[in-house]
């Protein structure tokens, strides 16, 4: 195929990707601007595979060994599994504008620099150009690697979930920085000499560390911010790496997806009423003395049974899902039991925290995959207006999200976090495993409140022997 | 010229992406994060190019395997989207 035809469908998939994502920002498109992004993706996989002078034998074979494992993957998983899955994909597009880059980098070496730069011909302004933008895409490809293996790691509990903070770790985090821009200033400037191969293997290792030591100071409450941020770094690796080989199909969806994650990242961050900054830095979730005041008043606990009877009599009912619903899949009990509270003359709404669980929007995932209808789901605001007329609200594995210190105690490290008020409904459940601290390790005073019972035990099964008392 | 052009594109692509994402009702958050996700997989274009040359040995390798990686990453992000959009929909159907 002609290179000017491959570089129009290149144009028309770039246009399938900006109406896809925009189609996917309203509810009533969204299906259907997935599906055209991923026409566009198939078009622009298509034209490359028309370019003259490729050999197919492996490429054929790529493409069905990582079409069916990326296809048995998602497939199998469980949506209580997917804040994981998507990190572990993420990091794998990550990895994939690296080699890329890489590879770049070895065809120019065995070919010499000028046959190389002879037939690029103007494209590139100089060898440095083609060594920077190696560079970025290396760099930032390999963070996005290993900060979203390491994300995948804590989201799937293979590895405590929490901030790890050791001695000196801003400093060490800071030199392992300043030793890749350093690495890549020298491969930039010897870049046709031979020992440059040296320093971009050092770049490769100091980016793979410092996506490793980035992610790991940063604890679970934190992660939604984590997971968009590392979204937007794939998209600016995949945009590198289109400066590399001057692909303008690369540079567009590549932007597109940095721009939207870092807007994503944004607005988790507002959610907690924090900046980028203090999420990534902060080593929030290691707070062990928790500051803020001291707390007056017990927690009281109260039986199912009990709880059922007070279910019974309301009139208004809010659950307040948290990570706690998905760690203990219990959202299909939770909506058994909406149904029964609904049958008995409730009216019941469900509201989701912006920053509720460990990726943006999980608990909607959820409710969605239980069928929780729609309208059902309130956001924030929209619950926090009438919270004062519900009769109960039931915390399901949430925390912080509900902490009134957030808006009372000035000294509580999350003091200004916009929560739901759930301590203003007339009596509030919480359902929790532990008399423990939140992952924050705050004290969550609502736990002490007047209209406040604590329901021990493994959430599902609570729920389940509320639905179990109804039905007797 | 052409890198110019290329770095016009970038800064357009980058005003593009904030205009279509500020305003994304919440319950969107994680399919739109998952679909952008897969599309970040369009570095399986230079994947292509790289891992179809005729010589360069290591670089084809390195290739290929950038090839699985984003396969993985652009068929398994779309797919895992589309699986999650139609849980929401067909609630909205009932």
């Amino acid at each position: 195929m002609p290179e000017s035809i491959i570089n129009v469908s290149y144009i028309v998939a770039a246009i399938l990707f900006i109406l896809g994502i925009k189609m996917l920002g309203s509810a009533s498109t969204a299906v259907k601007g997935n599906r055209i992004s991923s026409l566009g993706m198939l078009l622009a996989v298509i034209v490359t595979l028309s370019k003259s002078g490729l050999d197919y034998t492996w490429i054929v074979a790529g493409l069905v060994l990582g079409g069916m494992i990326g296809l048995v993957a998602a497939k199998r998983v469980q949506m209580t599994g997917m804040p994981e899955l998507v990190a572990l994909f993420n990091g794998f597009g990550g990895l994939a504008s690296l080699l890329v880059g890489w590879s770049e980098y070895e065809k120019v070496r065995t070919e010499g620099w000028g046959v190389y730069m002879e037939k690029v011909g103007d494209a590139m302004p100089g060898q440095w150009f083609l060594a920077l933008v190696i560079v970025l895409a290396v760099i930032i490809g390999g963070i996005t690697f290993t900060g979203s293996i390491v994300a995948y790691l804590k989201l799937s509990g293979k590895i405590g979930g929490t901030a790890t903070i050791f001695p000196l770790q801003k400093l060490i985090n800071l030199l392992v920085m300043l030793g890749a821009v350093v690495a890549g200033c020298y491969f930039i400037t010897i870049v046709d000499n031979q020992t440059a191969q040296f320093w971009l293997w050092c770049v490769i290792f100091l980016s793979l560390l410092i996506g490793v030591l980035g992610v790991i100071p940063i604890g679970g409450g934190d992660m939604p911010v984590v997971i968009a941020l590392l979204n937007s770094f794939s998209g600016l690796g995949a945009a590198a790496a289109g400066f590399v080989i001057t692909n303008t199909v690369l540079v567009v969806a590549g932007c597109l997806v940095g721009a939207s994650g870092l807007i994503l990242s944004m607005i988790m961050c507002k959610a907690m009423n924090r900046s980028l900054g203090n999420v990534l830095f902060g080593g929030f979730g290691a707070l062990t003395s928790s500051g803020g005041k001291q707390v007056e008043g017990e927690m009281k606990a109260l039986s199912v049974k009990d709880a059922y009877y007070v279910l019974e009599a309301a009139q208004s009912v809010v659950f307040v899902p948290g990570y706690g619903m998905a760690v203990a899949q219990a959202q299909h009990v939770v909506k058994e039991l909406s149904e029964i509270l609904e049958r008995n003359g409730a009216e019941v709404r469900h509201a989701v925290h912006p920053v509720a669980g460990r990726m943006p929007g999980h608990m909607n995932v959820l409710l969605a995959e239980a069928d929780v209808p729609y309208e059902q789901l309130c956001e924030m605001e929209e619950v926090n207006a009438i919270i004062p007329t519900v009769d109960v609200a039931i915390v399901i594995g949430a925390n912080d999200v509900v902490n009134p210190a957030a808006i009372e105690d000035e000294e509580s490290p999350i003091y200004g976090m916009p929560i739901i008020n759930v301590h203003q409904a007339r009596s509030v459940f919480v359902l929790k495993r532990g008399q423990g601290a939140g992952y924050s390790g705050i004290i969550n005073t609502l736990f002490f409140r007047e209209n406040c019972r604590m329901i021990y035990g493994d959430a599902k099964a609570t729920v389940g022997s509320m639905v179990a008392q109804f039905e007797e | 010229m052409e890198l110019i052009l290329l770095l016009f594109t970038f800064v357009l692509a980058a005003f593009l992406g904030f205009e279509l994402i500020s305003k994304v009702p919440s319950q969107l958050h994680t399919p739109l994060m998952s679909g952008s996700n897969a599309i970040s997989g369009i570095t399986i274009v230079g994947a292509l190019i790289a891992s179809g040359q005729q010589d360069y040995a290591i670089s084809k390798w390195l290739g290929l395997a950038a090839l699985v990686l984003a396969t993985i990453n652009v068929v398994g992000g779309y797919y895992v989207t589309d699986r999650m959009l139609s849980m929401f929909k067909s609630k909205k159907d009932q």
